[in-house]
């Protein structure tokens, strides 16, 4: 086919051609095209395959409701899915294919499905596959799981690209007074008058153009007076956002949007999401035209007549040159006269029966032939439309005329104003019948429209809405003056037809929502099944889901639920728009939070020294933590298993930065942590620390720490690594909401301080060669449960506290954050001389399983005191956060889950942790109880493990017990023991 | 996304700021009956409409606020310092 490119005219730059790849093939387009006005321009018709069908499909439009040109662009880990062709901006070297088609989109196997289409209506798949004849066999789920995976095979769209992106995204967040959505004509005026108004303005538009529907306008100088329009946004100080779209609208003036930089074939920032907050927005954002519902409708070579006018003039690409433009409005009048102007031979239907006669007399002085009553019943051509057959109205019945050659057919069926982002915020738009259209709902505060979306039907009367919601904003804003009330609307001459079906004789193949492939005959299914609801209907045939988001056949969809019905469109009502407005990449939403940017990672000042070591780290909340020390390539069990042995026999070191450290300070401190902890606190003598327990209101354990007294009014308190922040947050809530008469302070010193811990036979030794003359750790200077400060023999101040968690001798030593490696190197140089070594958070895990220690895994959120085996912790003397709900009889009661030591009978067997406990006789449902933490324990030499059955150990001293792991088919007889495995009496503790 | 006026920092995003629970609960005594604390720590009204919370502004100056807030529009009605003392300041700006 010869080029449809006109010779002049357009925005389009002649003098910069650009090339680019579809399907293979070698094509040139021009700067300013989008990839599918050079499709056009180049005679390319077929351009995609529909979603269910496989029906061949062209370009439907010239905006972002296009439903049928959807291709891939990009190669390999670039390529991007479902793009629309309509407005992808067309740049040199571009590589484009089309998708959901084998072969190829012209010659595609698929399309063989299109043959059974009448049996495909909606829900032909969960109906037929769930269980009819003759699948009836395997009814149910069964079937549908087996027959499922065919099925989405055969529909869909595009594919993505199995690499990861190697583009970037960003997030970004602005600021302004007014958000201006869309660059038309109303939207250049309101951000105007606004910001000359001295206010701050940002202007989106979803374009590369700012100029709305100016650009498509016929005239020489479209370029100029784009120009011109930014330079005047400019120099009034207006940000302009081009390619950029506001895609959701969000409460308190808080807008997304999504800003697609110029595109270009490296790895480079590829989008932009913004987070704006306006103090108020206007919604500039025009109409969307409709299409007409009538037999083959989306045959390629049909497009909306906005569409077409839109490739005439602003692209410079004739839709055809045989051009049938079919109407119910007067809006496509302007359709037919450019083209005519353009030289094609036109003819106009009309399904009016009178039209303003000047528009008429416009025709006949171009030899326009103007049919009025008449509207397409069908179109002839598969892969280009040859013909439309025309049918004449009366009354309401329609009759079949003759056909006439044609090859474009364009198409208004009216038009819908844009209210999707209103809508997202629960504003109900409003029928309106003159115009036949959804009207924004005027009640939302903060949100104008302005322009074809408040309803304006003419360009003067979108310019003067804007003008003066322009204005009334700013008195709004800088002067606290009322709501800003819109423009009043002003009537067309001649109302917009109601008829947006042409009755076709077979309803299958008119289509109302193109891109989910719905047809006329699915919603009359849909209402004879029931689902009458908008929202069923929405549901079960799809209608206008997906990409299209109620762009396109919305309201044709309600109009034949509403016939079907015999009710109106109001009273069918219409579905609730989400966003996005258009589609939105995951890698937008992502930004840069991806790999070791995920979430936020914390490190001990020790970090880089654990990493000399050899560490191997794990996650511990935001923490990373030291996790083993592999040597000689060993395996993680082997280190850690080495590690805690290691502790045992001599000594060991551990960076134990990341726990919690809380100052609390001032006269009411001791006050206040009594009624924190469930122990008693307030006695506790200066330079003593004691292990703390603190339960939440309802009575359940919320965590455990230390508590060190450093004065009268001074303490430090230790919480474990995952809680810090929520304990922190709670007694801040505390002393602000509830006690805000106890004068107390408190501040998280977790940063402040480094700290290894250092356990083990020969950790006092190892500890003392590290100290400076005169000081020391002997038994008397450092009892069990003190602490003290005092210097380390390069001269740096330390703070040393005798604390166990490994049930060994043992210390912790910190340090001034900007000291610990300092430490970490002087600890390790003496406790690798004394044949220890350095352990991580594994072996810590083993040391304190063979205790009966708790931690996080056993500290449920379901745990009481008594059930982790510490009720005699709990104070009598004095009330304590919970201490009132852990009494609950149903907390009290003997037979709850209580603590225990689990140990396998065979003592070479193994077991899982996660595993049920069972009574041999009955190994099924929820068991007795369940294991919690598992571990080998080189101290026994056998497998032990930790976790609660019901009434704890004394219940079941004799008894065997199965731990059952069924999902990895494990079951291995147990015995329960003490939860204290290891040195029960404490006494390698006093060392 | 909502936005909070902190009474010390001004209006940020809710991303800022943790949400805390039900701030109309005048919490008992702790050595009061299991009645009082069980009304307390487990019973609550589900509001359509404005519902008093505290807010915390974590990444902020860590201050406890009680917000009025319309859970139907998420509009946001007031925001005073939760301590009462601060509360009765008022509007610090």
């Amino acid at each position: 086919m010869n080029s449809l490119r006109l010779a002049a005219g357009g925005m389009i730059d002649r003098s910069s051609p650009l090339t680019f790849h579809w399907d293979n093939r070698r094509l040139e387009g021009f700067k300013g095209d989008t990839l599918a006005s050079a499709l056009l321009a180049n005679g390319e018709t077929v351009v995609a395959r529909s979603f269910k069908y496989h029906r061949p499909r062209g370009v439907m439009s010239a905006g972002c409701e296009e439903a049928g040109a959807l291709a891939t662009v990009g190669e390999g880990a670039f390529a991007d899915p479902n793009v629309t062709m309509t407005t992808q901006e067309l740049y040199d070297g571009l590589v484009a294919r089309g998708q959901n088609a084998w072969p190829s989109v012209r010659w595609d196997i698929g399309a063989v499905l299109g043959v059974f289409g009448r049996f495909l209506s909606a829900g032909f798949y969960y109906k037929t596959f769930m269980g009819l004849p003759p699948f009836e066999t395997g009814r149910g789920t069964g079937a549908w799981m087996f027959y499922e995976k065919f099925i989405r095979r055969s529909a869909g769209l595009g594919t993505v690209s199995r690499s990861s992106d190697p583009d970037r995204y960003e997030h970004d967040n602005l600021y302004c007074d007014v958000l201006v959505v869309g660059g038309g004509i109303s939207g250049i005026a309101a951000a105007l008058t606004a910001a000359k108004e001295g206010l701050d303005v940002v202007l989106a538009e979803q374009d590369f153009n700012v100029g709305g529907d100016l650009l498509n306008q016929r005239s020489s100088n479209q370029g100029a007076s784009h120009r011109c329009h930014l330079q005047s946004l400019n120099d009034a100080g207006v940000r302009v956002m081009l390619r950029t779209t506001a895609f959701g609208l969000y409460e308190n003036g808080v807008v997304g949007l999504l800003e697609r930089r110029q595109p270009s074939l490296k790895a480079s920032l590829r989008q932009k999401l913004y987070t704006l907050r306006a103090k108020h927005i206007v919604l500039a954002c025009g109409a969307i035209e409709r299409p007409l519902a009538f037999g083959n409708n989306d045959r390629p070579g049909i497009m909306s007549a906005s569409g077409g006018r839109a490739y005439a003039n602003r692209y410079a690409v004739l839709p055809g040159r045989a051009v049938v433009v079919a109407t119910n409005n007067s809006s496509a009048y302007q359709t037919a006269i450019d083209l005519a102007d353009a030289g094609a031979s036109v003819t106009l239907l009309d399904t009016r029966r009178n039209v303003e006669p000047a528009l008429a007399d416009m025709l006949k002085s171009r030899n326009i032939a103007l049919h009025m009553s008449t509207g397409p019943c069908n179109v002839q051509g598969r892969q280009r439309i040859r013909a439309v057959e025309l049918a004449h109205r009366d009354e309401d019945r329609w009759t079949r005329k003759n056909t006439i050659p044609c090859d474009s057919l364009l198409v208004s069926g009216g038009w819908s104003p844009v209210v999707h982002l209103q809508s997202q915020r629960g504003g109900r738009p409003v029928w309106d019948d003159m115009r036949q259209c959804f009207l924004p709902d005027a009640s939302v505060e903060g949100i104008t429209f302005v322009g074809a979306a408040a309803g304006h039907l003419i360009g003067t009367d979108c310019e003067t809405s804007g003008h003066a919601a322009g204005e009334a904003i700013a008195g709004k804003i800088k002067r606290s003056g009322s709501t800003v009330q819109p423009t009043p609307l002003r009537d067309p001459p001649v109302k917009t037809d109601p008829t947006l079906l042409v009755e076709p004789n077979n309803p299958k193949k008119a289509f109302v929502d193109p891109l989910n492939d719905v047809t006329v005959s699915d919603i009359r299914l849909a209402r004879q099944e029931g689902f009458v609801s908008v929202e069923h209907l929405k549901r079960y045939t799809t209608l206008g889901m997906g990409n299209d988001q109620g762009k396109v056949g919305n309201v044709i969809g309600l109009a034949i639920m509403a016939a079907a019905q015999g009710t109106s469109i109001p009273d069918v009502g219409t579905t609730r728009f989400r966003p996005p407005y258009t589609p939105i990449s995951l890698g937008a939403l992502a930004g840069p939070a991806i790999d070791e940017h995920f979430k936020l990672v914390r490190r001990t000042p020790m970090h880089d020294w654990n990493l000399g070591q050899g560490t191997v780290f794990t996650d511990a909340g935001l923490w990373q933590r030291t996790w083993y020390f592999p040597r000689d390539r060993e395996t993680l069990s082997e280190a850690h298993l080495r590690e805690a042995a290691t502790v045992r026999r001599t000594v060991g070191m551990c960076d134990v930065t990341s726990l919690g450290k809380i100052a609390v300070q001032g006269p009411d401190s001791a006050r206040f942590l009594d009624r924190v902890y469930a122990n008693a606190m307030a006695k506790l003598a200066v330079g003593r620390a004691r292990y703390g327990i603190m339960l939440r209101d309802d009575g359940i354990v919320m965590d455990d720490g230390t508590v060190w007294r450093e004065s009268e009014d001074q303490f430090i308190i230790t919480t474990t690594t995952t809680n810090a922040g929520k304990v922190m947050t709670f007694l801040e809530e505390l002393l602000q909401v509830r006690w805000p008469d106890l004068r107390v302070h408190v501040t998280s010193v977790t940063d402040q301080w480094a700290g290894f811990s250092l356990a083990g036979p020969l950790s006092r030794d190892a500890l003392q060669a590290c100290l400076a003359s005169g000081e020391s750790v002997s038994n008397d200077a450092c009892l069990f449960m003190t602490f003290f400060d005092t210097k380390l023999k390069s001269g740096v101040s330390c703070r040393i506290a005798r604390i166990s968690f490994s049930g060994e001798l043992a210390y912790e030593v910190y340090v001034s954050s900007s000291y610990g490696g300092h430490l970490a190197q002087m600890l390790a140089s003496e406790v690798e001389a004394r044949g220890g070594c350095q352990y991580g958070l594994e072996a810590l895990g083993t040391l304190r399983i063979e205790k009966g220690h708790v931690t996080g895994a056993e500290l449920d959120g379901r745990v009481t005191l008594e059930d982790a085996g510490l009720g005699g912790m709990a104070s009598k003397k004095k009330p304590f956060i919970g201490s009132t709900l852990r009494n609950r009889p149903e907390l009290m009661k003997g037979d709850r889950p209580r603590l225990v030591g689990i140990v396998p009978m065979d003592r070479t067997a193994t077991f899982n942790a996660g595993s049920i406990l069972c009574l041999p006789e009955k190994v099924s449902g929820f068991g007795e109880g369940w294991v919690t933490s598992v571990t080998h324990s080189p101290a026994l030499g056998h497998w032990i493990g930790l976790g609660f059955i019901k009434g704890g150990h004394g219940e079941w001293a004799d008894r065997i017990v199965v731990a059952a792991d069924p999902l990895r088919a494990s079951a291995v007889d147990v015995q329960i023991v003490s939860p204290q495995m290891f040195d029960p009496e404490g006494a390698r503790l006093h060392g | 996304m909502l936005r909070i006026n902190c009474p010390f920092c001004g209006t940020r995003d809710h991303t800022e700021f943790g949400y805390g629970g039900d701030g109309s609960i005048i919490y008992p005594q702790l050595d009061e009956a299991p009645e009082e604390w069980i009304k307390a720590v487990f019973e609550r009204e589900n509001i359509a409409g404005p519902q008093v919370e505290t807010w915390q502004h974590l990444h902020g100056c860590r201050m406890w606020l009680r917000v009025c807030r319309d859970t139907v529009t998420h509009e946001v009605l007031s925001v005073t310092p939760a301590h009462p003392e601060m509360a009765i300041l008022g509007d610090i700006e």
